[in-house]
């Protein structure tokens, strides 16, 4: 018999067992067990948590290999497991891009000896994530890829996006596309708008994203491929997935923490920590996401956490590259949306464990089911923390430092060992 | 910054215009840090500088090492170490001198960021304005040109607005950035229209490689819309001609209005001088004294 906990007294909120109710959870050898006499068991004491799935963030950089001045494997699951995140999908827009399956190999095989949390790793679709040549698609998914996607180099050629899908649905992989329009979205700093205006910006429309959406759907239509939309930031790209959804296409979309708490109205200034892309949108366009979580339009939230070293950052919002961290801040930022009675508890874990990890294939995954992983979040969704100016990632480029949130992840479990507990 | 303090610039301007220049910066060194190449607001600024007897240096700065934000505070600080108190800046990056500010205990005069602010310019055009007229509040004027990328527009907007002036901002939909109404600029396309009944009219460069962009089809297409014409300028016979300089003659001005009695752009070029005189000598003042 191997090693026994019990998680004591808290309320479970399981959407894949249609489960909300106050019980004991059951943890033997890394997997959710059936009840078991509690003799000898290591107990958690888990009274006023909800004990919902470990959450599944879908959209994650770490940085490595490349650029470990910025995040590691190391860092970046650590902060994950703060966030009370039990596993990540990492993007392939590494220096050089994970195209090939000795990098692939190379990094699992890392992050298996420095990972605090789960870490799945999606490929590129493309060599050298350069839109020209595909990658070896099927070897990549039997290696253990967990999707593909040129994230941060979108694919502008539509052919290569069609062939793309056709090769990812042989192979059973999720594409996911970062859906921009490199040359309507040219040179931008923001959202295009009054804001861009007034600060002498330049804008990327929301057409830049909706353009590719559109296609996305086309092409998702042609092959019968899935189809993930990352991040998505625009009210009309939320509108063309509902549509597309309702004709039963294979269609999902994330969306991110920053897209819908901020607009491009409140970023102060030229502060680059309130830039990434897609950028921050109208207050429109985060009501239509809110909108969109709320309705099953959209399927998941993730964070794109993206760090980036305070020197980039401090060149400001037209200089600075794109991207925040979010990994920390991720679950308060989504509690507030339970608080604000806009989504409910279940919701909650279905758009950031269930779903993700039904998305990506991950069967043991975004349940609290006997047999699964023994990845698990206690969320305390009370407890009032500011969020600090020191990360547990190694960077620090957020949005929402100095803001009073409330609700955290009291404690986080992967494979039935606690990573993290406050 | 506020009306009152536009005002008091104004009129620091226009006491300087009557009396001999105090030598307020005398023994004070003010540097010039211009990541774009710029004849008139440096010599400009120089002019003005040296009129209250600052210690100039003239060292070029057009070099892609002042390009980035890091290397532009670096920049500063070695200077400020060296005894500097005053940095004219002009980068071509919008907000870059906002992350400096709080670096430095310098002053920091902005002559031009990006597609941002040029304050000086605006207070030029404004004094110049005022000068013509007697008094800004209740004046409607007519920006025409490239608003999108127009730094003396947005400044233009806020100064104008800021003491009354009803600013229209006119021209081509590719060059005019949606939503730029909500700095209280109304928005035309259409120069005629925008004309009628202007007390003074504010004509932007056009940068020549718009058409490359395709934000202009061509130049005598944009002149035919967006020139300003004598035909044009015939309708509104008390209209002020300004232009922010340098000019394109025949793409967005015809020589003859240049040139014309309701020109006043040599006017604004002398009150350039007097503007950042009084601009440098109220921040002295202020670092002195205090605000
Ligand atoms: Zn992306």
């Amino acid at each position: 018999m191997g090693a026994r906990l019990i998680i004591k007294g808290g309320l479970v909120v399981d959407p894949s067992q249609k489960l909300e109710s106050a019980r004991d959870l059951f943890i033997e050898d890394g997997r959710i067990s059936k009840k078991f006499s509690p003799e000898g068991a290591e107990v958690f004491d888990a009274k006023g948590c909800w004990v919902v799935p470990g959450l599944v963030d879908m959209h994650v950089h770490l940085r490595e290999p490349g650029r470990e001045g910025e995040e590691t494997i190391a860092t970046g699951t650590a902060a994950a497991a703060a966030g009370g995140v039990t596993c990540v999908l990492a993007m392939p827009n590494t220096e050089p891009p994970v195209d090939n399956t000795a990098l692939l190999g190379f990094l699992q095989a890392k992050a298996r000896t420095e990972a605090t949390v789960g870490v799945v790793f999606a490929a590129a679709a493309t060599l050298g994530q350069k839109g020209e040549q595909l990658t070896e698609i099927r070897r990549l998914k039997d290696l253990g890829a967990g999707a593909i996607s040129d994230d941060g180099r979108p694919i502008m050629d539509s052919e290569l996006m069609r062939r793309a899908l056709e090769h990812c649905r042989d192979a059973g992989l999720l594409l996911i596309d970062h859906a921009e329009d490199l040359n309507l979205s040219s040179g931008f700093a923001m959202n295009e708008g009054a804001a861009s205006a007034a600060k002498g910006l330049r804008g990327a429309p929301w057409p830049a994203e909706t353009v590719h959406v559109l296609r996305d759907i086309a092409l998702c239509e042609l092959t019968g491929a899935p189809v993930h939309i990352a991040h998505i930031s625009c009210s009309q790209s939320v509108e063309a997935i509902r549509q597309a959804k309702r004709q039963g296409l294979p269609i999902s979309a994330e969306a991110a923490p920053h897209h819908f708490t901020l607009i491009d109205a409140d970023i102060p200034g030229y502060d680059a920590n309130y830039k990434m892309n897609p950028p921050l949108r109208a207050k429109s366009d985060r009501e239509a996401i809110l909108e969109g979580l709320s309705d099953g339009t959209i399927d998941a939230i993730a964070t794109d956490h993206a760090p980036h070293g305070l020197g980039k950052k401090a060149l400001g919002l037209a200089l600075a590259p794109c991207g925040v961290i979010g990994l920390e801040t991720s679950l308060a930022l989504s509690l507030q949306l339970v608080a604000k009675k806009i989504i409910s508890r279940k919701r909650l874990v279905e758009l950031m464990s269930c779903a993700p990890a039904r998305l990506l294939g991950l069967k043991s995954k975004g349940s609290l089911k006997p047999g699964s992983d023994a990845d698990v979040t206690l969320i305390d969704a009370n407890a009032g923390w500011t969020v600090p100016t020191k990360f547990i990632s190694k960077s620090s480029n957020s949005p929402f430092v100095g803001m009073k949130l409330k609700g955290r992840a009291k404690a986080t479990i992967v494979a039935g060992r606690v990573v993290h507990a406050l | 910054m506020s009306s009152s303090e536009i005002e008091t610039i104004l009129d620091a301007a226009a006491s300087f215009k009557k009396s001999k220049a105090p030598k307020d910066l005398a023994g004070r060194f003010l540097a010039f840090l211009f990541s774009e190449p710029s004849t008139r607001t440096r010599t400009s600024f120089e002019v003005a500088a040296r009129n209250l007897s600052a210690e100039v240096l003239g060292f070029s700065t057009a070099s892609s090492s002042l390009l980035k934000g890091e290397s532009l505070l670096d920049t500063i600080k070695n200077l400020e170490a060296m005894g500097v108190e005053y940095f004219v800046v002009r980068n071509e990056v919008s907000g870059v001198l906002e992350p400096l500010a709080g670096q430095t205990s310098a002053s920091l005069i902005n002559a031009g960021d990006g597609a941002h602010e040029h304050p000086t310019q605006a207070l030029l055009d404004i004094f110049t304005l005022r000068e013509k007229k007697g008094a800004i509040k209740g004046l409607k004027v007519v920006i025409v040109g490239d608003i999108a990328h127009s730094r003396v527009a947005r400044s233009n907007i806020h100064g104008l607005t800021k003491l009354g002036a009803k600013v229209t901002v006119c021209g081509p939909r590719a060059l005019v950035p949606s939503g730029i109404e909500k700095l209280g600029a109304s928005v035309s396309h259409d120069l005629d229209n925008a004309l009628q009944g202007a007390d003074a009219v504010n004509v932007l460069r056009l940068q020549l490689e718009r058409q490359e962009q395709n934000l202009v089809t061509s130049l005598p297409d944009y002149y035919q819309s967006f020139g300003l014409t004598p035909e044009r300028l015939a309708k509104v016979p008390d209209c002020v001609v300004l232009h922010p300089g340098p000019m394109n003659r025949g793409v967005e001005i015809s020589s003859e209005v240049a040139d014309g009695p309701q020109s006043a752009i040599l006017e604004q070029v002398a009150n350039g001088v007097l503007v950042r005189m009084a601009v440098l000598s109220l921040i002295q003042q202020w670092r002195t004294h205090g605000r």
